[in-house]
């Protein structure tokens, strides 16, 4: 798969980070077919969102675009799937080499955790 | 597995301050949160976000710091980032944590697991770049990200907070789009006596209030008619207030109005609840000390057991940790009584604001009765005209509805959508929100996989008997 890379901060993102500073450890993350340099131990839903991703997942009913709702655990809307389980992106931690999808459309296996 | 005389759910401001006070009483205490850090969503990450960025946040949020150092005692066991997923005969409690499951068991337990946004369907809620208020404020305190040019919808305080907030972060919000009107306020004024009480809510009301217009933020106030456009995601913001159709473009929208008790875990364990026509929400049935209806070693406090703010959480989590305390020959009703004299005192001032504050600034009707092609149901994509349908066909409840056209039965398990099916069935059948009830919830409260499950850390009942 070609590797696509690009900086942690793109400029059609309209969320910023206030306090990423120049030394933050940034690591490499894969969502989907890009390559994102992501604050190591970030939040991921937050992560994502500066890093201008979206939608995070599309639905199983219609295939309708999502993307982060209440950051808190509670509405599932930022589910990601990481090594095929799907998961609460704002409930993880940006590690080094993850590898991200989008949570298949309809059709697609529902495999739903939140750790 | 892990044996403590009381497991905390929730280390929000009731779960730290309760399970400090134990601890004090001499009660060994296991404190279970989801989050990775103490703070719960109002104090999130605050012994981080403090030094980072605690000029924006303000006092209110960096005095969470306070709270989450109470929770070094010896006595308290706090395990971060463990989720919850079942509570089984009042005493034993299954979670998930660091990929493996775990059982705990207590004598008595507290649930404090604070409150939720008030869920607000509207036409579009479910583009992306459309979270709720809270969402945003989880972002700016957790992760110190900001969102550049979004637009506030709503009613409540924490609209006023989280817009004062992005002013202070150098990001003002394009537009407050307010759903109240002059005659809720009107009518919040038979209240005003109770606001007077609590007048230090009321400067801080209109200290935000000042900054705003300070910062030339334009606000709308009596919206109605408030939908979000979009295709792929959210594209513009489009309402009237004062008698003209507006339309406003935006990328990011943030809802908020109101919040409401996360009854979950309550729920899943069979606590009864009723309705608060006041907060319009169920509430769980417990005694003055938190202690619930029915399951007898449950205690509930804080905003899970009805809204009244993080301080008054941090005071009824005190006053529940007091009784539970007594309950296991740690005080005497006389000491018990004699420390919860000035927590009682304070509850009472902390609460007294709220009825004027719930009544200048009550929910958005019409998110509270979406239009038919309005999706309530964000999980399922049921939307508000097929709930009133399934009335038709004689539904009466929460729990056919369900049956019927799957609303309640993703992964969020209602959370987002249950007042709402209420709401619209109580008013198809002309029944009571009481009467109509609410979704079943059964455990397991979050998702759990197999793998956790299997790797769960060995649990004997033989382990009891030794």
């Amino acid at each position: 798969m070609p590797r696509i890379w690009r900086c942690s901060v793109k400029p059609g993102s309209n969320f910023r980070d206030l306090t990423l500073a120049s030394d933050q450890d940034l690591v490499d993350v894969r969502f989907g077919a890009q390559v994102l340099r992501l604050p190591l131990g970030g939040n991921l839903a937050a992560s994502l969102l500066v890093a201008g991703v979206m939608p995070f997942r599309l639905t199983p009913v219609s295939g309708a675009p999502r993307g982060p709702f209440c950051m808190m655990g509670a509405c599932y809307d930022c589910l990601v799937e990481i090594d095929g389980i799907t998961r609460q992106a704002c409930m993880l931690e940006v590690v080094k080499d993850m590898e991200i999808d989008m949570p298949a459309a309809k059709g697609g296996v529902r495999c739903v955790t939140s750790i | 597995m892990r044996d403590v005389d009381l497991i905390v759910i929730g280390a929000g401001p009731a779960g730290m301050s309760a399970a400090r006070r134990a601890a004090d009483c001499g009660l060994s205490v296991l404190v279970l949160d989801e989050q990775l850090s103490p703070g719960g969503q109002i104090y999130r990450d605050v012994d981080r976000a403090s030094a980072l960025r605690g000029d924006i946040l303000g006092k209110d949020f960096t005095a969470g710091k306070l709270l989450t150092r109470q929770l070094c005692h010896d006595n308290i066991t706090h395990l971060k980032g463990a989720v919850v997923w079942q509570i089984e005969d009042g005493s034993r409690v299954a979670y998930t944590h660091a990929g493996a499951g775990g059982v705990a068991t207590a004598r008595r337990i507290l649930l404090a697991t604070g409150a939720l946004e008030r869920p607000m369907p509207v036409p579009g809620w479910t583009l992306p770049g459309v979270m709720t208020a809270g969402a945003a404020q989880i972002l700016l305190k957790q992760s110190g990200v900001v969102c550049e040019g979004a637009v506030l919808i709503g009613s409540g305080p924490l609209l006023y907070l989280i817009a004062a907030q992005m002013v202070r972060a150098g990001v003002p919000p394009l537009a407050l789009i307010e759903t109240q009107t002059h005659r809720d306020f009107a009518r919040s004024l038979r209240h005003l006596g109770g606001a007077l009480r609590g007048w230090r809510y009321l400067v801080k009301g209109l200290g935000m209030l000042w900054r705003l217009h300070r910062a030339r933020v334009p606000r709308y106030t009596g919206a109605t008619d408030i939908a979000i456009e979009g295709d792929r995601a959210a594209q513009a913001v489009t309402f009237r207030s004062g008698g003209t159709s507006q339309r406003i473009a935006c990328d990011t929208v943030l809802l908020h109005h109101g919040v409401v008790p996360n009854t979950q875990t309550a729920r899943s364990i069979g606590i009864p609840h009723h309705w608060d026509d006041r907060q319009a929400c169920f509430v769980p049935e417990c005694d003055a000390w938190g202690r619930a209806a029915v399951v007898q070693s449950v205690f509930i406090a804080g905003d899970g057991a009805g809204i009244g703010g993080a301080k008054a959480a941090a005071i009824a989590g005190e006053i529940a940790a007091l009784e539970i305390a007594r309950d296991l020959h740690q005080l005497t009703p006389e000491n018990r009584d004699a420390a919860a004299r000035p927590l009682k005192a304070g509850l009472s001032k902390e609460r007294a604001a709220r009825p004027f504050i719930d009544t200048a600034y009550p929910a958005y009707r019409a998110a509270l009765s979406p239009q038919d092609a309005t999706i309530i149901c964000r999980c399922e994509e049921v939307t508000a005209g097929d709930i009133r349908h399934m009335a038709k066909l004689g539904c009466l409840g929460p729990n056919q509805t369900k049956a019927f056209g799957r609303a309640g039965m993703g992964p969020c398990q209602g959370r987002y959508c249950g007042l709402t099916v209420t709401r619209l069935l109580s008013e198809a059948n002309g029944l009571s929100p009481e009467a109509t009830g609410h979704y079943r919830i059964r455990p397991p409260i979050k998702p759990v996989t197999l793998g956790e499950i299997a790797a769960m850390t060995t649990y004997e009942p033989s382990e009891q008997s030794k």
